[in-house]
Order: C-alpha cells, then sequence, then structure tokens
C-alpha cells in the first residue's frame, strides 16, 4: 500500500506543475500567430510518441553528472537528481506534459472569439479576460487535463523504472512494485496491488467523469475528452 | 481498441516468422550471459550453420512468460531455481537441467571515479564519495541477493544500507554506475569485463563471501527444436563451451554431471 500511496503523491505532484506550467504554455499555443509554431507543438507531442525506455534512458543521462540537468541540481542542491523522488517528479512531467497540454490547448481554442472581444471592449485587460472567461468557460479541458496526466503518471512503469532505483517509500511506485512482486513469483500480492490499482484508477476517472459531465451541461457545450462517446 | 487490435496482429504475425523458421533455435538468456552466449551462439552457428536467436532479459520475465507459451526452445538462467521450477510444473523435458556455470560479482566503479576498488576492496564504498551504490534487486535477483550476503559479511550492510539503490536487473545495476549516477555497483563479472566496461575499474569478490550463483540451462518441453537444443546444450557442456564460459568471467563446475533430477 505504501507503493500506492507514494504513486498518488507523485501522481499529484506531477498533475500540479503541469497544470501551472501546461496552462500558461497552452494559452499560448492556442493564440500564437508565430510560423515557428508547429516545431514547439512537435516537441510538446512527443512523449506521446516516444517509448518510456527512450524518454527514461534520456533521463538518466540528463540526471547524470556530465548531464546538464544533473549538474545543475548538484550546483543548487549539492546532491544527484537520479534515485530521487524529485527526479520521478521531473521524468513524469515530461513524460505527461502533452496528456496536460493538449486537452487545455483544445478547450482555450474552443472558446467563442466574441466573447473575448466583448471581454476587451468591457475594458479587461487579457490576464483578467483569461480567469473571468476563457478559464472559467474551459473548466471542462482543465479537468480533462488533470485527470489524465494523473492517470497517465499513476500508471507509469518504463521512466520509472530507467531512472527510479526501486527504493522503498521514495521511488518503488506501485507499478514497480507490481511487477517486483509478479518477478519473485509473488502472484497473489502482485494480484491484489494490480487489483486495488484497478479500483483506485476506476474510482477516480468514474468520478471526475461524472463531475465533468455535471459541468459541461451547466456550460451547455460539448466537453473535450479524447474518447468520450459522444 | 485499437491497440489491442495492433497487438494482436503483431503477435499473429510473429507467431507466423516462427513457424516459418522452425529451424531457428530460440534460446532466453539471463542479462548476464549478453556477451557469452552472443559468442558461444556465434561459435556454434559457424560450427554448424545452425541459426541461434538469443533474446535476452531478466529470468523471472523468462519464466513468467514461458508459463503463459513463449517460443523458446532453451533457457539459460541465472539461477537454479527457475529452471527447477519448470521442470516440475512439467514444463521443461525432464533431465535435461544443467547447472553450466557459477556466476562471480565484482565492485565496480568507472575509471574516472575517485575511488580504486582493486586497492581497498569493499572499505572503498564507506568513501563520502560513494553517494549511492547500485546492485541487482535482491529480492529476485541472485546476483543482488549475493551482493546482499557480501556486503553482510564485510559487516558493512548496516553502514551503506542508505546508499543502495536497486536495478531490476544486473545489467542495469551496471547502467547506474556506467551513466554516473551511481559512483558504485556490485555487477557480474560477466558484464565487468564486456567491451564498454573493461576501461572501469573492478575488484573481483573472493567467491567465499556469497551463496553461490548456480547458473541452470534447460530445454523446454514446448521447443520446436529440440535435438539443436540438445545439441546446443551439448556444445555448452564441451571444451570449447567451458573455456569460452571461464573467458566472460564464469567459473565452471568442476564435474560436469547434468545436475537433473531432484535430491
Amino acid at each position: 500500500m505504501e507503493a500506492l500511496l507514494l504513486s498518488i503523491k507523485l501522481a499529484i505532484c506531477v498533475s500540479a506543475i503541469l497544470l501551472l506550467c501546461g496552462a500558461p504554455l497552452a494559452y499560448w499555443l492556442a493564440n500564437s500567430q508565430w510560423r515557428g509554431k508547429f516545431l514547439l507543438e512537435s516537441i510538446v507531442a512527443l512523449p506521446l510518441v516516444l517509448p518510456p525506455t527512450v524518454l527514461g534512458f534520456y533521463a538518466l543521462l540528463a540526471m547524470g553528472p556530465r548531464g546538464p540537468l544533473g549538474r545543475l541540481w548538484q550546483a543548487v542542491f549539492g546532491r544527484g537528481l537520479a534515485f530521487t523522488f524529485g527526479g520521478l517528479v521531473i521524468a513524469s512531467v515530461v513524460y505527461s506534459l502533452p496528456f496536460a497540454v493538449q486537452p487545455l490547448i483544445a478547450a482555450f481554442e474552443g472558446v467563442d472569439r466574441k466573447l473575448l472581444d466583448a471581454s476587451a471592449v468591457l475594458g479587461a485587460g487579457r490576464l483578467r479576460t483569461f480567469w473571468r472567461v476563457i478559464l472559467p468557460l474551459s473548466v471542462p479541458g482543465v479537468i480533462t487535463a488533470v485527470v489524465l496526466s494523473f492517470a497517465h503518471t499513476l500508471g507509469e512503469f518504463g521512466v520509472v523504472l530507467m531512472v527510479g532505483g526501486n527504493l522503498r517509500g521514495i521511488t518503488r511506485t506501485v507499478s514497480i512494485a507490481i511487477y517486483d512482486h509478479v518477478q519473485s513469483l509473488e502472484y497473489v500480492e502482485a494480484n491484489r496491488l494490480a487489483l486495488a490499482l484497478l479500483g483506485f484508477s476506476f474510482a477516480v476517472l468514474a468520478v471526475v467523469y461524472g463531475i465533468n459531465r455535471q459541468v459541461a451541461r451547466q456550460i451547455g457545450r460539448r466537453m473535450w475528452t479524447p474518447w468520450a462517446p459522444r | 481498441m485499437m491497440c489491442f487490435g495492433s497487438t494482436f496482429l503483431a503477435a499473429v504475425l510473429f507467431s507466423t516468422a516462427i513457424g516459418a523458421q522452425a529451424q531457428e533455435l530460440r534460446v532466453a538468456g539471463a542479462a548476464d550471459l549478453k556477451f557469452a552466449l552472443s559468442d558461444l551462439a556465434g561459435q556454434y552457428e559457424k560450427l554448424t550453420g545452425a541459426k541461434v536467436n538469443v533474446t535476452y532479459g531478466s529470468s523471472g520475465n523468462f519464466f513468467a512468460q514461458l508459463q503463459n507459451g513463449a517460443p523458446f526452445d532453451l533457457l539459460f538462467s541465472a539461477d537454479m531455481e527457475y529452471p527447477r521450477k519448470l521442470e516440475a510444473e512439467g514444463l521443461a523435458e525432464p533431465e535435461t537441467l544443467y547447472k553450466y556455470a557459477f556466476g562471480r560479482i565484482v565492485i565496480w566503479t568507472r575509471a574516472d571515479a575517485n575511488i580504486d576498488p582493486a586497492k581497498q576492496g569493499w572499505n572503498q564504498l564507506l568513501d563520502a564519495s560513494v553517494q549511492k551504490i547500485a546492485i541487482a534487486n535482491p529480492d529476485h535477483a541472485p546476483y543482488g541477493r549475493a551482493a546482499v550476503a557480501v556486503l553482510q559479511k564485510a559487516g558493512i550492510y548496516e553502514r551503506v544500507k542508505s546508499k543502495l539503490v536497486y536495478a531490476e536487473n544486473i545489467s542495469q545495476a551496471a547502467q547506474f554506475v556506467q551513466s554516473g549516477n551511481a559512483q558504485a555497483g556490485i555487477v557480474a563479472l560477466s558484464l565487468a569485463v564486456s567491451p564498454g566496461m573493461k576501461e572501469g575499474k573492478r575488484w573481483e569478490i573472493p567467491a567465499d563471501m556469497h551463496p553461490a550463483i548456480e547458473q541452470g540451462a534447460i530445454i523446454l518441453r514446448a521447443a520446436n527444436n529440440k535435438a539443436q537444443a540438445r545439441a546446443f546444450l551439448q556444445f555448452v557442456k564441451g571444451a570449447d563451451g567451458r573455456a569460452t564460459l571461464e573467458k566472460f568471467g564464469f567459473t565452471v563446475p568442476e564435474v560436469n554431471l547434468p545436475a537433473a533430477g531432484k535430491p
């Protein structure tokens, strides 16, 4: 259970960071007219395509004493980044980035331009318009972004395996613990933990999609979800 | 659904490919055999013209896969327990279990490390510059259990416990040290003598400091190609096979008898 709690903690940290950093990025991507924008969009989408082993491998090298991230971390905190909870958070943020940013872009782009113009005409600045108009209308997208990055981090395996070092209570997430049980032929324990993860994941998704439905109804328009039946 | 569909398609294509190449010998090998077994397979291919296809991974994964019908002819495990279990479950050919080698372990660091295990052995692990020590997961990897046994026998386990990081297998333990994320590791000698790692510094841990890492091979009941599997195993048991294993850092059993059957 310690492993499951650790995974939940990791997922909460990662989805919070992704919401804070992903929202400005998504806002910019939704509104920018810059010609090179497609390059940044491609970079954001990369973790969707790359296998976790590629991300994990580069994360391991980047966090090492010769890697840029590792050197920076060493200089600031005086210790290595691999095999720490902080290291896992950073790797997971990269890994789950598109799952937060893409729903946010879709939500921001879906806001009616006329409302933004109206807000501007009434004298609101861009920040105020964002807080008072765009964000409230984008709540379903925000919820989707948080849920997807949370769920994706919760189920993460490959990247954690590559950079985690399997430390109990620090980097031994639930997927690693399940893998260890299978490796040790402890199928009963593996099954118990896997069922707990399955149940928890389903409960979270059901609650959130339930809420999302309500919100979407209130806003009176379709919510953005990648796979929900229309 | 898409994902399931493509997995299924891949599985179908994969099994068709296997059917088409029935003559190819399919071997599952433990991660510590990466270099030794590739060399053995190469020699055997040259000798007989047969094709040997080796897949490397963790013995525990292979065990779970073999229980579910993975298409291998021969398993070279990193311990005796998995082959014995396969035999007990009737998934392996009876009387074919063979103890092909004993694994050796070393303390290994990069060439540019501050410490030199060759000079002071395990005492170097107590050095302040060593913040992380990589070992294979002792819960399921025989090399990890041996590493913990050595640290306990040396009387430093409690002092270095907080520095230990667990790798999924012995090969990953080596990667953790090679990439510089851990400053030292206890890894298989068979990996430490490999092309990518022989530049590093190492100290061979005396074999009497840890329980023997006995490694067993076994022919699987579902093998497509039992005659070829027997012939390859025979080659490994022979003089050339033994010499190759020794060259790659394994100790070969003195008495060359099949370790089949129950005690």
